[in-house]
């Protein structure tokens, strides 16, 4: 091997070692928790704490036979499952028509939805707060539902929109003279095209729905309260139970983020409407 | 009466087909319409969802109006008055502007080194980008009590025990620097975010660029001052902007952690809002101190705005 060369597997055994160090802290508490939910409640508070143990499913089923923890698991599915259905319901034909029948004000309506976004959700909190109580959708999935398809209904138009400014023009023309409607062409032409950016976008908006909880802990209670509320009611001395909290926590943490990494590469662009790609 | 408007969008709008070669720029009439009738469901919703609560905040914070009372009646500026007479409100707003500006600088610190770690070769550099990037996709009452419980603890967190290894007395996080230890926390979802966007930027530079100048000799502290700074100067704007739209807005994890104390110490403008709200059921109050956090974030929101706006020249 020449010295050029053996420097560079040097170098390179440097960085591994620096980088997964710096991984591994980070994902420290996460891996923890990990560990921990498959103790028993002594083995968790154990000191020195183990990291080699007989692993139990004990504190698994504690959650699910203590708490009500399918129907918070169901709720928070229902809540993002159909918010996200009904904001890239909305968002599809908007993003279609700015996309290729754009006008002169099409970048002014872009840029408006955006600065929607910027609305902090606690300065419209006691409107809301007091339209669900007099609507009666407090502690309803429907209410979920409503405001998490608008809050993101911005980033979901933002994002379509940038997969399908990418699709050439003469492709939706040839539908267009083919005979085509609007739908057709969308559903037909656009989506097969552009299916791992409208992925993307429904996963993205999947993580943003199942880990919001400024609204969840707001207006949800026991009847509909997704699991993002759920965990906030271990605040008090339940959060003492380490196995238990860690059994629930991974339960609620793991699916969705096995969703926000298989998305990663799209999500820069989501999260930053298309300004760093 | 918002329900009754999407519906509509649903239904299969057909065009009617070009009959004429279509001038250039111009659409033909149909397809104009038809590119109305598709943005106008979402144009509508959001349009009422941004002014019908505005204006009920705007409304409301000229009355008072306590739940518990149910009595409304109009005073004019007076819960202005009240709020800005308010020494909570000084340190709500301090409160919160320390949270933004720490996580910040955490963020682009920490977030550009990790990314430039991240850049280099190693070996299951993939494995390590997911473990940095984990974190964001936590949710935030999750991380603040999995912080809180286990690692935190002054009795029983892993720090605690960390700390006695070295022959020190546990620390008490949330007793004797409440504000930092939210901060952390916070941070800790924040800074992968950071990481992930800079690497991304990071990826997309020009490697012969870099090539060229490292044979030319130039030490790493030039070429990151000379080439990689200004090719991050933009993404790390674009970091700064869009986590402060979320910082200004942290709840969750004060609500699980102190619930905004010991006294206020951890009470940010989202939450003082909450307690006034929720807690003392004071509308009037809280809307006033809503429509604060409406401005502020749309001081903010004004420069997002523009840089995001450039890109779209592209």
């Amino acid at each position: 091997m020449s010295k050029a060369s053996q420097q560079r597997a040097m170098r390179k055994l440097v960085f591994t070692l620096i980088g997964w160090v710096v991984g591994l802290l980070m994902a420290f508490p996460i891996l923890w928790m990990a560990l921990t939910a498959f103790k028993t409640e002594r083995q968790a508070v154990e000191t020195p704490p183990a990291l080699f143990f007989h692993p139990t499913l004990e504190s698994f089923a504690t959650v699910l036979a203590t708490t009500n923890y399918l129907r918070f698991v169901f709720n928070s599915v229902a809540i993002a499952g159909g918010a996200t259905l009904l904001s890239v319901a909305l968002a599809l034909p908007c993003a279609y028509a700015m996309a290729f029948h754009p006008s002169p004000r099409t970048k002014g309506i872009l840029m408006w939805m955006l600065s929607t976004k910027m609305m902090p959700a606690v300065g419209v909190l006691v409107p809301i707060y007091l339209l669900f109580r007099n609507l009666h959708l407090l502690d309803t999935r429907t209410g979920m539902i409503g405001i998490y398809t608008l809050m993101n209904l911005p980033i979901v138009i933002w994002m379509l929109y940038s997969f399908f400014r990418d699709v050439p023009h003469d492709i939706v023309e040839a539908g267009l003279l083919d005979g085509a409607n609007t739908r057709q062409q969308i559903l037909r032409l656009l989506l097969p095209l552009t299916a791992p950016g409208v992925a993307a976008t429904i996963l993205l908006n999947l993580v943003l729905c199942w880990n919001e909880a400024f609204w969840s802990i707001n207006l949800t209670a026991t009847n509909a309260a997704p699991l993002t509320a759920f965990i906030a009611t271990f605040s008090s001395p339940e959060g003492l139970f380490w196995a238990k909290l860690s059994a629930a926590s991974l339960l609620a943490v793991a699916p969705i983020m096995v969703v926000g990494l298989a998305t990663q590469r799209h999500l820069v662009s989501g999260l930053t409407f298309g300004a760093v790609k | 009466m918002r329900q009754s408007v999407d519906t509509a969008s649903l239904k299969p709008l057909t065009v009617p087909m070009p009959t004429t070669e279509k001038p250039r720029g111009l659409l033909p009439r149909g397809a104009r319409r038809m590119a109305m009738l598709c943005q106008a469901p979402s144009v509508i919703l959001l349009l009422l969802w941004m002014i019908v609560p505005l204006v009920m905040t705007v409304w409301f914070s000229l009355l008072h109006y306590n739940l518990m009372d149910e009595g409304r009646q109009f005073i004019g500026v007076m819960n202005y008055v009240y709020l800005f007479t308010d020494p909570s409100l000084t340190d709500a707003l301090l409160n919160t502007l320390v949270l933004v500006v720490g996580v910040l600088l955490a963020s682009v610190v920490l977030g550009t080194l990790i990314a430039l770690l991240m850049n280099q070769p190693m070996h299951g550099r993939p494995v390590v980008r997911l473990l940095v990037i984990a974190p964001f996709f936590v949710m935030p009452t999750v991380s603040a009590l999995i912080w809180k419980n286990m690692l935190m603890n002054p009795v029983s967190g892993l720090f605690a025990w960390v700390a006695h290894l070295f022959g020190f007395p546990g620390f008490d996080w949330f007793a004797n620097a409440p504000l930092l230890s939210v901060g952390i926390i916070v941070a800790w979802q924040w800074v992968p975010f950071a990481a992930l966007i800079l690497l991304t930027a990071l990826q997309s530079m020009d490697r012969e660029q870099l090539e060229a100048a490292a044979l030319d000799g130039a030490r790493p502290l030039v070429l990151f001052r000379r080439i990689i700074a200004p090719h991050l100067a933009r993404p790390v704007t674009v970091v700064i902007l869009i986590e402060t739209m979320f910082l200004l807005s942290v709840f969750a994890e004060i609500l699980v952690t102190t619930g905004g104390g010991p006294g206020d110490d951890t009470t940010n403008l989202p939450y003082l809002i909450y307690k006034t709200a929720l807690l003392d059921y004071d509308i009037g109050g809280a809307s006033a101190g809503g429509l604060l956090a409406v401005v502020l974030a749309n001081l903010v929101s004004i420069f997002l705005v523009r840089t995001v706006a450039k890109s779209l020249d592209r």
